[in-house]
């Protein structure tokens, strides 16, 4: 069992140090690179590198938390939808284990608060009418013209597999680069997409003075696909969207920007990646079994070669 | 070395067959009574798990082609459906995309491994040319593979790899057209690209039999890379050989699974979850992890005389593989282990070294401080194979070896060979 706890999540004093001493030594490069830079074409965007969080979901043990994918569907469904599509999903999946989980009833009521267009009718035309748990999700917009447009020229884009599309890398160095790569190989480090999500979610802030912002266009200091420009404006604030209260009123987690960034990043992890749970348990039994079996042949291979060495 | 078929047929209907096609003999002579050196190490093990690897792909990939869709507006998503909406879709998708690197992981120990113990030298130089088909082919099929998911760096890889083509005078626009199927990456290439997914990786399976065939002729190199002498020196592949690749194979297995349940995407670039989209390049396109070396050695070239950079590069990269077809005769010792050629042996692990640093310089983006890196590496890879590999088996100095396999298993007073009776002939300089 030593085999999986050496990758388990938590933190030793070695590797703490080495983080801290990647830390310093990244700092040094950068003051050194920043002052080259400067001096050429005055502040240039460095992009923000998104803090490693925890998630439920890290590890070889990981599981979703089904309450915060709850929180992270409202979220979705009332602030991301307007603009993001999430063609590969089906409202039916809400209700698939290692999911949100919501019961049959509450998927039929919540594919029922969509509009959908079926069609066409017997008379030839198309018609809108209230989601069903088959259909996958609407699109909010009609194609990619009127996304772009509706968006100041820029497309949402989908959310079906975000969370596994984005990325980042802390360290362009060697060999912190590939210190980095390894490390992350060996304890299971997969959550740059979510941790990537969160971050860029609060990373909207004032622009740093000299930093040219044209009307339409936001700025946030993880996005270093724009250069720190952003056409979506910051979508969530303190308290837009209602959580689940206790028996005392009060929302179980705060209503804050950090915690909705969190949840929702959550959720669009499960939507890139719905068989995580299952994979985990099963990739926990085919361990145990190959582990088993290399025990076993590593036996007979033993007893069998004795002859040949005696 | 084959050995004379010792298969008695069992029963009456077997009888019959094996009268009729004796394959029941020639799976006995090949995989049961096949004499084996009885010292190959675990490195000899990659030769079994490269064939389970082959089979692997294959059966998965095959129901994987039963479930998409190679039309580039619906590729993409078929992807996502299998992932989704096929019962172990995703199990089956993520052992096909990881089987890959590990298929590559193991073809380049068992390549290195043959480069370690000569097992490229006389008689076996068929069997080695055989392999770098193989390794060829591979080449060829993990990359029409990794375009069919028409993600963004299938797309943009496609392009670039494709482009080089255009780069051989005269007729390659030509071939370029041919590849593209039109005048750009776009649907034509992505049908035809499935296609030849689908039908090379059964070219491979014909390689690999002749590779066996070829193996079974010379008989397999052990890691002293003296000859077999006599039935001391070998044991039966089947319950020897057979035991230990099993015991190997499982080894492997738990590596290739560790990466298919936990970390299925590691490997893999984030870029190819973003749809095949033409009119953005991304800002860093890279080769998976197993073309890197061969990407930087592409990068690296200069302009040199009349031949422009891009023809250079081409050139270049083919030539690093040309290289190691080359080797048998390329590598003057008659030495075959560097276990006993202490000047190969550093030079060895250089080179391992510098494909690595190679690959590292291929993952990075461009900097004038990483071009000049990568320049020196490649130089360095030629000059390995170009001028080390000759000079050294005309300076070097071989280490004692013993008179035979069992002899350096067993100790000097195990062997009825007479001391020094066959040691003197392979030795040089």
């Amino acid at each position: 069992m030593t085999f999986f706890l050496g990758c388990a999540g938590t933190e030793t004093g070695t590797m703490k140090r080495v983080r801290l001493l990647l830390a310093a030594a990244m700092a040094f490069c950068c003051a050194t690179g920043f002052a080259a830079r400067a001096q050429e074409e005055g502040p240039a965007f460095v992009p923000k590198i998104p803090d490693r969080q925890s998630w439920s979901f890290a590890g070889p043990f990981g599981v979703y938390d089904t309450a915060q994918l709850q929180r992270g569907y409202k979220i979705y469904r009332e602030v991301c939808a307007n603009c993001h599509s999430m063609e590969d999903m089906h409202f039916r999946n809400l209700a698939d284990p290692g999911g949100p989980e919501f019961t049959e009833g509450q998927v039929k009521a919540l594919a029922a608060e969509f509009k959908v267009t079926d069609g066409p009718d017997d008379n030839g035309k198309m018609f809108k009418r209230p989601g069903r748990p088959a259909d996958p999700f609407p699109r909010p917009f009609p194609n990619e013209q009127t996304a772009k447009l509706a968006n100041g020229g820029a497309v949402p884009p989908d959310m079906s597999v975000l969370a596994k599309a984005r990325s980042y890398e802390p360290y362009d160095w060697f060999p912190a680069d590939i210190g980095y790569a390894l490390w992350s190989m060996l304890t299971q480090y997969q959550t740059q997409g979510p941790d990537y999500i969160s971050a860029l979610l609060q990373g909207f802030k004032k622009p740093p003075p000299g930093f040219k912002i044209e009307p339409g266009q936001n700025y946030n200091e993880v996005f270093a696909a724009g250069n720190g420009i952003i056409a979506m404006p910051p979508p969530l604030q303190d308290g837009v969207v209602q959580y689940p209260k206790g028996p005392d009123g009060k929302p179980v987690v705060p209503e804050t920007v950090e915690q909705y960034s969190k949840d929702v990043a959550a959720f669009l992890m499960w939507v890139a990646e719905p068989k995580l749970d299952y994979r985990k348990q099963l990739g926990l039994e085919v361990m145990i079994y190959l582990l088993a079996a290399a025990g076993l042949m590593y036996f007979v291979k033993k007893k069998v070669w004795a002859k040949v060495h005696a | 070395m084959s050995g004379q078929s010792t298969y008695v047929p069992k029963n009456a209907l077997a009888k019959w067959f094996e009268a009729r096609l004796p394959i029941g003999g020639l799976m006995h002579s090949s995989f049961i009574a096949y004499p084996t050196p009885r010292n190959l190490n675990y490195m000899w093990t990659f030769g079994g798990i490269l064939s389970f690897m082959l089979g692997a792909q294959i059966l998965t990939g095959i129901v994987l082609a039963m479930h998409y869709t190679p039309e580039s507006s619906l590729a993409f998503n078929s992807v996502e459906h299998i992932m989704r909406d096929v019962n172990g879709g995703w199990l089956l998708r993520y052992l096909h995309l990881n089987g890959a690197s590990l298929f590559f992981a193991a073809a380049y120990i068992h390549t290195a491994r043959g480069l370690y113990y000569g097992s490229y030298k006389s008689p076996r130089e068929v069997l080695w040319l055989l392999g770098i088909i193989i390794l060829l082919l591979m080449m060829a099929t993990a990359f029409m593979g990794y375009v069919l998911p028409w993600g963004q760096m299938s797309f943009w890889g496609a392009t670039v790899i494709t482009n080089l083509f255009s780069a051989i005078p005269i007729v390659g626009d030509t071939i370029v057209t041919y590849l593209w199927g039109g005048y750009a990456v776009g649907n034509p290439t992505l049908n035809r690209f499935y296609s030849l997914h689908y039908l090379l990786p059964f070219v491979i399976a014909g390689v690999v039999a002749l590779h066996v065939w070829a193996l079974h002729v010379a008989g397999q190199n052990n890691p002293t890379g003296i000859d077999v002498k006599s039935s001391k020196d070998t044991v039966p592949f089947t319950p020897y050989a057979t035991v230990k690749d099993a015991l190997g194979l499982v080894v492997f297995l738990l590596v290739y699974c560790w990466f298919v349940f936990y970390e299925p995407n590691i490997l893999g670039d984030a870029d190819n979850y973003i749809q095949a989209n033409p009119l953005k390049t991304p800002p860093h396109i890279v080769p998976e992890w197993y073309f890197l070396p061969f990407y930087a050695i592409l990068r690296s070239m200069p302009d040199i005389f009349f031949i422009p950079a891009k023809l250079a590069g081409v050139m270049a990269m083919f030539g690093a593989i040309l290289m190691l077809a080359l080797v048998p005769w390329l590598d003057t010792s008659r030495v075959r282990s560097a276990r006993f050629r202490p000047l190969y042996r550093p030079f060895f692990w250089v080179l391992i070294l510098v494909c690595i640093g190679l690959g590292y310089i291929g993952a990075k983006e461009v900097t004038p401080g990483r071009i000049v890196v990568g320049q020196i590496l490649t130089a360095y890879y030629y000059v390995h194979f170009l001028v080390i590999l000759p000079l050294l088996g005309l300076i070097e100095t071989p280490n004692d070896m013993p008179n035979s396999i069992s002899e350096s298993v067993l100790g000097g007073n195990a062997t009825a060979v007479p001391a020094g009776a066959h040691a003197a002939p392979e030795r040089k300089g």
